[in-house]
């Protein structure tokens, strides 16, 4: 089972792999979450859903579902 | 002298939070005017600016506001309107010339709108926003290198500090050749395209953007966000937030709304003073002026919300409103977004509803649409007030809280308790397989643009007046003609029957009103509303705010002081001393004064917001749908209220 955005917690980072599903996958893109960018989740709403992450140098707020649909990779170690 | 030049047809397009408002606001000043896009509930706003060329020839550009938009490939209504302004081109605003408005401290999203503007191979110009946020993104170099890469002129502005302007404004006035660049491949799969189109632009601005990992203003914002949006403080700062608000706007405001009201009594004992004794003075002081005033009088009060909630929108903290309550909405059918109608309502539903535009669900924003009347608008407040009043003696506490002040902040929550149950509900009937999108930039905070919250309030309180406003005076005049004319000869008798009494004054005034046009509706409605603990002259009140609420206040005095003749008395004391002549108690008990609040707390009682559901929602359905259940609810409240207090 691969790692999505939806299960990373606050302060966690990661990069961004592909997606499962394409119409969400179009929007995403277009507001910059590309395969390879770099993700960072800052906070998470006080329900537990939307959350919100550092993509492209701004933030982004997303549903949990709408990041479920995220595939990501750890942070290579350089 | 302008007729020679046409006016040059200029878009402004980009992204949302881009500073875009700000922009069009410094370009255009009060030179513009809000619209519809044709046949879509999408905003149109355009302006006009005075452009001087290089030769000093003065001409004038026509700038269109396009939605706010992240790409050409579009999502929503909004980004359709965008694309087919500019691509098609029958379409009347289709543009001579392209402005982009980027901002600098987020230039590589900004520019996957740009490289696909520029491959339209239409004159384009980038004005390169927030440069004093940008660090060295926006030195002289840089801003050549990018125009080189791009193929188009670049003008660094700071919309919000007036800089650029003139720069941007000459470049509007010299001829701009289109670039020929192009940045990816068309590819079916537009996935792949979008990313590769991505790619092309890390490389195009690889030494351009400032090396650091992120703003300070960004970082800023994610520390202050920690507190914002906190599982606890998160919610709590947001009522009080809300608290805060709601207080001033009573506080604050009734100090201009006690002028207003004195200013249009000195108008009315002016009129009854110097003009001539007739039907068409009684009409304009009694009728038009009347009607008037009970307008105006609320301007204070919706230009105090919109200006709070403009504020809130413009540092960004709104968009952390949508985050946290996003969750919560969804339980009810409805959107994050879906918070700002509903704070809106509380001043006028006719603006509020029109804000539900930045809902893309197309029955998250219907809903939203049929609850927002529940929300206790500022016309109930002096129905409220008046009933009050009535009831309670304003002195009255229970321990710490005042009794009236406690009566009215359930209200308040009634109605959005009932807001909230009807969505629940209409969430399971209404079928939809449309999917919800949150996706949802959050913006940097920043302090609020004072002009840009001015001009927000100009245009709503102007919806108000001219939208709601118009019905409400035609409404009022209707009132005091069918109030102040019978059938024919019935006024005659009347007089003639009490012409030999001694202080015959009141009671012919009173049975006047009984014989009028109004008094023959009430006494048919009787019937009907008898078991909501009505009598016949509440029955007039009640038909004419049907079509404005506060126009309750207005005919119970007109009532009362029609019936009569010496107007010196308050309406409230009449209204207390009223008595049923059948039981000899006071019409209005406790029982009565609750049940009648319940019912304007519930029923759709104006002409204005039913014809701006239609209007947004492009069918008659769904004002009918609203009309009916509300009154439903009204109707059946009102009758449990009335026999439990009896």
């Amino acid at each position: 089972m691969r790692h999505t955005l939806a299960s990373m917690k606050p302060g966690e980072s990661a990069v961004i792999d592909s997606f499962t599903d394409h119409e969400m996958s179009l929007k995403l893109i277009e507001m910059g979450c590309t395969p390879g960018e770099l993700i960072k989740v800052n906070n998470i709403a006080p329900m537990g859903d939307p959350i919100a992450i550092s993509v492209s140098g701004y933030l982004l707020s997303l549903r949990i579902n709408e990041a479920a649909t995220v595939l990501v990779r750890p942070v290579p170690l350089t | 002298m302008s007729e020679q030049y046409s006016a040059l047809k200029v878009a402004l397009v980009g992204n949302p939070n881009s500073g875009k408002s700000t922009l069009f606001n410094a370009l255009t000043g009060l030179n513009q005017k809000t619209g519809n896009f044709p046949g879509v509930t999408v905003d149109k706003k355009v302006g006009i600016t005075r452009i001087t060329g290089k030769t000093g020839r003065i001409g004038w550009a026509s700038i269109v506001d396009l939605p706010g938009t992240y790409s050409l490939q579009p999502k929503s209504a909004d980004e359709e309107v965008t694309c087919e302004v500019l691509q098609d081109t029958s379409n009347p605003d289709y543009p001579e010339l392209i402005v982009v408005v980027v901002d600098a401290t987020n230039l590589k999203r900004n520019l996957f709108l740009v490289t696909q503007l520029i491959e339209l191979e239409r004159p384009v110009i980038v004005a390169l926003n927030m440069i004093d946020l940008a660090g060295t993104t926006a030195n002289i170099e840089n801003v050549k290198l990018l125009s080189e890469r791009l193929g188009v002129p670049v003008v660094p502005v700071s919309a919000r500090n007036q800089l650029g302007i003139t720069d941007l404004k000459q470049l509007l006035a010299s001829p701009v050749m289109p670039s020929l660049k192009k940045f990816t491949e068309p590819n079916v799969n537009q996935a792949i395209e979008n990313i590769e189109r991505y790619n092309a632009i890390s490389v195009l601005v690889n030494d351009i953007v400032s090396k650091q990992a992120q703003h300070e203003s960004v970082t800023f914002t994610q520390r202050l966000d920690k507190i914002l949006t906190h599982r606890i403080w998160g919610f709590a700062i947001f009522l009080v937030v809300l608290f805060f608000i709601f207080q001033s706007i009573f506080y604050i405001a009734a100090f201009p709304m006690k002028w207003i009201e004195q200013l249009f009594i000195q108008f009315s004992v002016w009129g009854n003073m110097h003009l001539p004794k007739g039907e068409l003075s009684e009409l304009l002081v009694n009728g038009i002026l009347a009607g008037l005033s009970g307008v105006v009088v609320f301007i204070p009060q919706i230009a105090l919300l919109f200006g709070f909630i403009a504020i809130l929108e413009d540092t960004g903290y709104m968009a952390r409103v949508s985050f946290i309550m996003d969750k919560l909405m969804r339980k009810f059918g409805l959107n994050g977004r879906s918070v700002i109608p509903l704070m809106s309502g509380v001043a006028c539903a006719v603006p509020a509803i029109m804000g539900a535009r930045t809902i893309g669900n197309w029955k998250e924003r219907l809903v939203t649409i049929m609850i927002t009347p529940l929300m206790s608008c500022s016309a109930r407040l002096p129905v409220y007030t008046l009933l009050i009043s009535l009831i309670f003696p304003p002195a009255k506490h229970i321990g710490f809280f005042n009794v009236a002040g406690l009566m009215l902040m359930f209200l308040y929550l009634i109605g959005f308790v009932a807001a909230l149950t009807v969505a629940l509900i209409m969430k399971y009937i209404i079928r939809s397989r449309e999917k919800s999108y949150f996706i949802m930039e959050l913006p940097v905070y920043r302090s609020p643009r004072w002009t840009n919250v001015l001009y927000t309030i100009y245009e709503k309180v102007k919806v108000f007046l001219f939208d709601a406003g118009k019905v409400i005076v035609a409404i009022s005049v209707i009132l005091w003609v069918l109030s102040s004319h019978g059938p024919a000869g019935k006024f005659a008798e009347i007089e003639k029957k009490h012409e030999q009494e001694a202080d015959s004054k009141q009671i012919v005034a009173s049975e006047k009103l009984q014989a009028s046009y109004a008094g023959i509706l009430g006494k048919t409605i009787e019937p009907v509303i008898k078991p909501l603990g009505f009598d016949w002259k509440i029955g007039i009140a009640l038909i004419t705010s049907f079509a404005a609420r506060e126009v309750f206040v207005g005919t119970m005095a007109t009532i009362y002081s029609a019936g009569n003749a010496d107007n010196t008395q308050s309406i409230r004391e009449k209204m207390m001393t009223e008595k049923n002549p059948v039981t000899g108690e006071p019409v209005y008990s406790k029982a009565v004064g609750f049940s009648l609040m319940i019912f304007f707390a519930f029923a759709m009682q104006c002409m204005s917001t039913l014809a701006i559901v239609k209007r947004e929602t492009k069918s008659w359905k769904w004002p009918v749908v609203q009309f009916l259940y509300m009154g439903v609810l009204a109707y059946g409240a009102s009758f449990v209220v009335y026999h439990l207090f009896r």
